[in-house]
């Protein structure tokens, strides 16, 4: 039985995974540039070592309610054909390695712009591990 | 077979770039045998590969060229102009051929039958021009060559009998071995022959094959000379110096870290960390530049073709081919040079009779030079033709309506002369297929400041032409300012910058005025359009109105001149730009993001795209016509743009705008003296200072000295308009520039005193208005910087009457 190894990250209480692969660093909390007049979701831009790069604030890019603390939100830095995109996410948690057979794909009463992102869940024994498709995250 | 092929075109192109050089090198030295060599040898390898490859019309046409260049080589035939033209010809058919077999994959269907023709008639001896000079010599070898051809093609039929088609198709032109065959003639031909086609053709069924092959040693002697360089890909260099940018990045954070830091290895280690990053970083910038050489190696060619059209001798002389720039600059000049080569050569140098008339040298000059100066490149285009005549491109300009009479007469000889960049503006009487179709050098000049570049002509009537070209070193990193807006930091392209105007909080309220709650400021009489940045990025407060000092920045978007208010003007600088990605690619009021030296993002603002935004496009469309009025105005001599300033003791004057040439602060050890005279250093020149408070002296009682100005300036500076007489700057010392302002140019007051033309009333005082010929004259400087005699015995008094203070 073939495994996919997931990193993963918390917003709120969801517990979501990308794939490894995609997953070019996580960084802290940057200090960032932000640009008006840009679609809500986009959060500013990071200076990560010489390269320009945008973040995301995922909870806004899926219609998440607000975080209430004022604790910083982390990078997930993901690869993309056109550079590399942060996602502003509120906690890291593991990599994990999951057997592809307790993999499903959302069901239909999932409704909004999450149910376009969100490729399908991993049955975890204790809770469900969503997993973001990156590519539409980002695209605006 | 896609790598081979690919490689094949490369490799072709240089060598044809080569070629073009190679061959005027060797139309000025042809009994240079080096020369003829290394041409054949190109030659050859082209033709190898290309048999190898299967293109059979390149191989045939190659090949005879390649028979041409053996007789060369072997000294049985003279290069004349003919055989040069022949010869070039081929180089343009290849070209040709393999350009065609770049982009479709295909030989192209043009028949090259008559160069083929011209070039094997040129082979056996037959030119028009040098036909009885080698008769004799070339009919000997006429009469060898075919024999020899028979007897190796009968050699190479026996020894192979199926023949391939592309084989078949060589051998009536003449024959493959020819070339070999020719210097090996005098001591048995057919042995040699055989030995060196038959070895590879009992292994190696193609005979195709058998040409490189055979070759093979003689291309292992050439790539010895380009063993010292690699072909790298672009993208490559780009990612290196992507790299190279993130480690000066880190390099800074660690400098910063171990300012704090006592541990001296660290520290030790740490500058040498430092040192060696700018030195990576400044080889790096160096992988992208390349000389101009490259891009100049085919002017000597393109001059040659077009003198020879227009029957005219010219020589091409080279400064400074190893100046380097960014290779996309490069590419951007290279069109732009062309044309105005083309055009130096068609209508600057004239035809070798009329420069004899003249009495100048029968061949003229042209001349390419190029340097690095201030961070920009200087390429110069200097002929010693015929020159720019002003005075018919004045009729011209106002024959095409393009500037009026009255405006003409105002104009200084070099506006003229830089008006042939306006668009639709030739002078050639006739037009020919080189140049004169009045499109072409405003096309230059856009093509040049698209790149951040300037163009300048400067030309002397009969002597020759000058054409100055200034461009960046660089794309990637261009000079911007820095404004705040809302708390944060946007670069400027300095591009679009015009000028800034700070208005103080007490006056702001006052100068800014709304129509219709558009804000508006008189900017020397004419309505300027404000856009406030904050409330059109939608960030912090919004300016207008908020009761601060207003910072406006005067920017140019196309045609058009609005103001942008921001928070705050901060700096200049050279700032990298970097691409936005393609979430943010839809906000239309930024055009990139640049990393700033602490490490924070700044946007970078589209001028254009801010001025669209914000509707300045619509609402200019009334300040055009409120232009139209004003030059209306300024045409019936109403009105002018005056500078004010102030004086010691003397009160408010103006200077016409017209007159000024610069705005300069010189500190006060820059000032030199000749004689009693004060000078400076400026622009490589000596340029007089007259204080214009001295100068103007004579209607007061308490005379200044000069040294006493000195002192009283606390600053150590003096201010000093630049005013630029006909042949010398001169500079009038000042105290302050008050302001630039539009008003009557009706003199309300005759003039009470020598040096001022008179008196008006501007913002509600008494304005004396300078006349600097005549100040010039009291101050007695003549254009030569010298003093005449007269002025010496005035000089003199003056400066006993200081003394008597």
């Amino acid at each position: 039985m073939s495994e996919q190894q997931f990193c993963t990250f918390y917003l709120g209480e969801h517990y979501f995974g990308v794939p490894v692969s995609e997953v070019q660093e996580i960084i802290r909390y940057q200090d960032m540039t932000r640009v008006p007049l840009a679609p809500d979701v986009v959060s500013g831009l990071i200076n990560l070592r010489g390269q320009i790069v945008t973040a995301i604030d995922l909870r806004k890019r899926l219609e998440f309610e607000a975080k209430k603390d004022d604790k910083k939100l982390m990078n997930v830095v993901v690869r993309t054909i056109e550079g590399a995109v942060s996602l502003q996410v509120d906690e890291i948690g593991d990599v994990l390695e999951v057997p592809d057979d307790c993999f499903e794909r959302c069901p239909e009463t999932l409704t909004g712009s999450a149910r376009e992102m969100i490729w399908g869940a991993y049955k975890l024994e204790n809770k469900l591990l969503l997993i973001l498709d990156t590519g539409k995250a980002i695209n605006l | 077979m896609d790598d081979v092929l690919k490689e094949f075109l490369v490799e072709s192109n240089d060598n044809l770039d080569n070629l073009d050089q190679e061959f005027l090198e060797l139309e000025k030295n042809p009994t240079d045998k080096d020369r003829i060599a290394a041409i054949f040898r190109s030659v050859h390898t082209i033709k190898g590969t290309c048999g190898f490859l299967g293109f059979a019309k390149l191989e045939s046409v190659t090949h005879v060229g390649e028979n041409l260049l053996s007789k060369l080589r072997d000294g049985v035939l003279l290069l004349i102009p003919e055989i040069t033209s022949a010869l070039l010809a081929l180089v343009d058919a290849t070209r040709e051929i393999i350009k065609n077999i770049e982009s479709t994959g295909s030989e192209g269907d043009k028949d090259y039958s008559v160069l083929i023709d011209t070039l094997a008639r040129l082979q056996k001896g037959e030119t028009n021009v040098g036909a009885s000079t080698q008769s004799t010599s070339d009919a000997a070898e006429a009469e060898k060559a075919p024999a020899s051809a028979e007897v190796a093609h009968e050699v190479v039929t026996a020894a192979q009998p199926p023949v391939e088609l592309e084989q078949a198709e060589q051998i009536p032109v003449v024959s493959e071995p020819a070339p070999q065959a020719v210097p090996e003639i005098k001591v048995e031909p057919e042995v040699q022959k055989t030995v060196e086609v038959a070895p590879p053709t009992p292994m190696k069924p193609p005979v195709s094959v058998a040409a490189p092959v055979a070759e093979a040693p003689k291309e292992t002697k050439a790539a010895s000379i380009t063993e010292a360089s690699i072909r790298v890909d672009v993208k490559l260099l780009d990612d290196l110096m992507n790299l190279v940018g993130e480690l000066v990045l880190t390099r800074n954070q660690i400098l910063q870290y171990s300012n704090k830091q006592e541990d001296s290895t660290f520290i030790t280690t740490t500058q040498r960390l430092n040192i060696i990053t700018s030195e990576l970083q400044e080889s790096m910038m160096k992988t992208r530049m390349q000389p101009i050489g490259n891009v100049w190696s085919k002017f000597p060619r393109v001059v040659r073709d077009l003198a020879g059209l227009c029957k005219k001798k010219i020589s091409v002389v080279m400064e400074g081919q190893e100046t380097e720039l960014d290779k996309t600059l490069l590419e951007a000049i290279k069109d732009p040079l062309t044309h105005l080569i083309r055009n130096s050569v068609d209508h600057g140098i004239e035809t070798p009779q009329e420069r004899i008339e003249k009495g100048k040298p029968e061949e003229g000059l042209l001349k390419l030079r190029a340097y690095h100066e201030g961070g920009q490149v200087n390429i110069e285009i200097i002929d010693n033709g015929g020159g720019i005549n002003p005075d018919k491109v004045k009729e011209k300009a106002i024959q095409k309506g393009l500037v009026t009479p009255e405006e003409a007469t105002k104009l200084s000889e070099r506006q003229i002369t830089n008006m042939i960049f306006m668009p639709g503006f030739s002078t050639a009487e006739k037009v020919s297929n080189i140049s004169g179709r009045g499109v072409g050098m405003d096309v230059v000049k856009t093509n040049i400041e698209k790149i951040g570049g300037m163009v300048d002509i400067q030309s002397k009537f009969g002597e020759g032409t000058t054409i100055k070209i200034k461009i960046p070193l660089t794309l990637a990193i261009i000079p911007a300012l820095l404004a705040t807006s809302g708390g944060d930091l946007y670069a400027i392209p300095q591009v679009s910058l015009l000028e800034l105007v700070r208005l103080e909080a007490e006056n702001a309220a006052k100068k800014i005025e709304m129509i219709h709650g558009s804000p508006v400021y008189r900017l020397r009489g004419k309505l300027l359009p404000l856009v406030d940045l904050n409330k059109e990025l939608n960030v912090g407060e919004e300016i207008i109105g908020s009761n601060r000092a207003v910072n406006i920045v005067v920017l140019q978007a196309d045609d058009r001149q609005f103001g942008l208010l921001v928070d705050d003007i901060n700096d200049t600088q050279e700032i990298v730009v970097k691409p936005l990605s393609s979430q943010i690619q839809s906000v239309p009021v930024f055009a990139g993001s640049t990393i700033m030296g602490d490490g924070r993002v700044a946007l970078i603002l589209d001028v254009m795209g801010v001025a669209q935004k914000a509707h300045v496009v619509s609402e200019l469309k009334d300040k055009a016509r409120h232009d139209l009025t004003i030059i209306h105005e300024e045409q019936s001599g109403e009105r002018q743009s005056l500078l004010l300033f102030s004086c010691q003791d003397s009160g408010r004057m103006a200077i016409p705008l017209s007159q000024v040439s610069r705005l300069e602060k010189f500190s006060m050890s820059q000032i030199e003296k000749v004689g009693t005279q004060e000078v400076v250093q400026y622009r490589g020149d000596i340029m007089s200072l007259i204080r214009v408070s001295s100068t103007l002296s004579e209607r007061r009682k308490n005379m200044r000295n000069p040294e006493f100005v000195k002192e009283a300036n606390s600053n150590n500076f003096i201010q000093v308009v630049v005013y630029k007489s006909d042949k010398a700057h001169v500079g009038l010392v000042i105290d302050r520039i008050l302001d630039i302002v539009e008003a009557s140019n009706q003199i309300q007051r005759t003039a009470s005193r020598n040096g001022i033309m008179g008196s008006l009333v501007i913002q509600g005082c008494v304005t004396e208005i300078l006349d600097i010929e005549g100040l010039i004259q009291i101050g007695n400087i003549q254009d030569n910087g010298q003093k005449n005699e007269e002025g010496m015995a005035a000089t003199g008094l003056v400066s006993e009457a200081s003394l008597m203070q």
